[in-house]
């Protein structure tokens, strides 16, 4: 047993890649459906980033936006995450409330309402990926939204991280009708334990 | 008016007087501040985690308060500061999320700063100043000229302690 996300092999990061597919193409669906409209999806890219590097990723450690934590339970113990800077969060409560597109960092309770329901849909999504593929059943808690800067939203996930690791797993998605697209960032953090029963119920144990 | 020397996430570095020292989106992490108000040489570490002893995955010190500090410590030695002339400003250390739960990870907000405070106590350095908990991000700046540590918050006024 790996005490370190480091020394995963190849094919558990395959593994991982292949669930972070299935998790987004699902997620793609389920959000084409309450939006109405045919949204497109990009292949999502993994990234395996230091902590210094995380908040990059995602417009700066200043750069405001949306956090949706989500508390993992039954088989699998651990947190998800799915970020999205204001602009896009912004984008997808137009669209979904067919509204004017609100500028800035300010959203309103219905606004704030969609942004957790959209949370729900997506961790619904990935989760059910990870289901299917291991057989083990795994529930989100509700859903958990904070507004800041990425710095501070990603420091929770890259906490949980760093208990097991120097590096955190960030899955990027980017999804939406043409011209309107609208990026994506999936944290995924089960405990050590919890990779492990992956890996394991899908043959993978070492 | 200095440069501005940048701060990551499990990072440290020092910066001497008319330079300044930042570190940006602290959430449930700490920035720790060491500084000589004589020679206006300080420091910064951006710790994510209590203790170093606690997990098996600690090679990084910077990630620590306890290996943080004392790393930040032997910086400062190198550069003629001693221990006994610097004294402390921290802040961070927030929740960020409102979950309910008895979850110690949960917690790690104000773990990280009850930490600190422990191994600043433990060195016999003063902390001087804190803005430590609640539930929001901060931004952090420390001028070592004249020693003020400047706080900023989404939606909320600039602080200077």
């Amino acid at each position: 047993m790996t005490a370190r996300l480091e020394e995963f092999s190849d094919m558990e990061f395959d593994v991982l890649k292949e669930i972070s597919n299935i998790g987004a193409g699902n997620a793609t669906t389920a959000i084409s459906t309450m939006l109405g409209i045919k949204v497109d999806m990009k292949v999502p890219v993994i990234k395996f980033l230091e902590f210094k590097e995380l908040a990059e990723s995602i417009g700066g450690a200043e750069n405001i936006v949306t956090g949706i934590l989500f508390g993992l339970e039954m088989d699998i113990d651990g947190m998800m995450m799915f970020v999205m800077d204001c602009k896009s969060a912004q984008k997808m409560v137009a669209s979904i409330l067919h509204v004017e597109e609100a500028e800035g960092a300010e959203f309103s309770e219905m606004g704030l309402s969609v942004l957790q329901e959209l949370g729900n849909i997506i961790a619904g999504s990935y989760l059910s990926a990870i289901s299917s593929l291991t057989h083990l059943s795994i529930a989100p808690t509700v859903p958990y939204l904070s507004v800041d800067m990425a710095g501070a939203i990603l420091s929770v996930p890259a906490i949980q991280f760093g208990t097991v690791s120097d590096r955190a797993l960030l899955i990027r998605s980017e999804f939406g009708e043409e011209g309107t697209n609208v990026d994506g960032y999936f944290i995924l953090v089960p405990t050590l334990e919890a990779f492990e029963k992956i890996f394991t119920s899908l043959g993978l144990s070492n | 008016m200095g440069n501005m020397v940048k701060v990551g996430m499990a990072d440290m570095n020092i910066c001497k007087a008319p330079d300044a020292i930042t570190t940006l989106g602290l959430g449930s992490c700490i920035g720790v501040v060491l500084y000589d108000a004589r020679t206006k040489i300080c420091g910064m570490v951006h710790v994510m985690l209590p203790d170093s002893t606690a997990i098996k995955m600690n090679d990084n010190p910077a990630k620590f308060a306890d290996t943080g500090i004392r790393d930040l410590l032997a910086m400062l030695a190198k550069e003629g500061v001693a221990k006994a002339s610097l004294k402390a400003k921290m802040a961070g250390g927030a929740q960020m999320f409102a979950v309910k739960s008895d979850n110690e990870m949960l917690r790690v907000g104000q773990r990280n700063a009850e930490a600190v405070r422990k191994v600043l106590a433990s060195y016999g350095i003063k902390l001087l100043a804190e803005d430590c908990g609640a539930n929001y991000g901060r931004t952090i700046e420390f001028y070592p000229e004249t020693q003020e540590l400047y706080i900023k918050s989404i939606g909320k006024e600039l602080k200077i302690i």
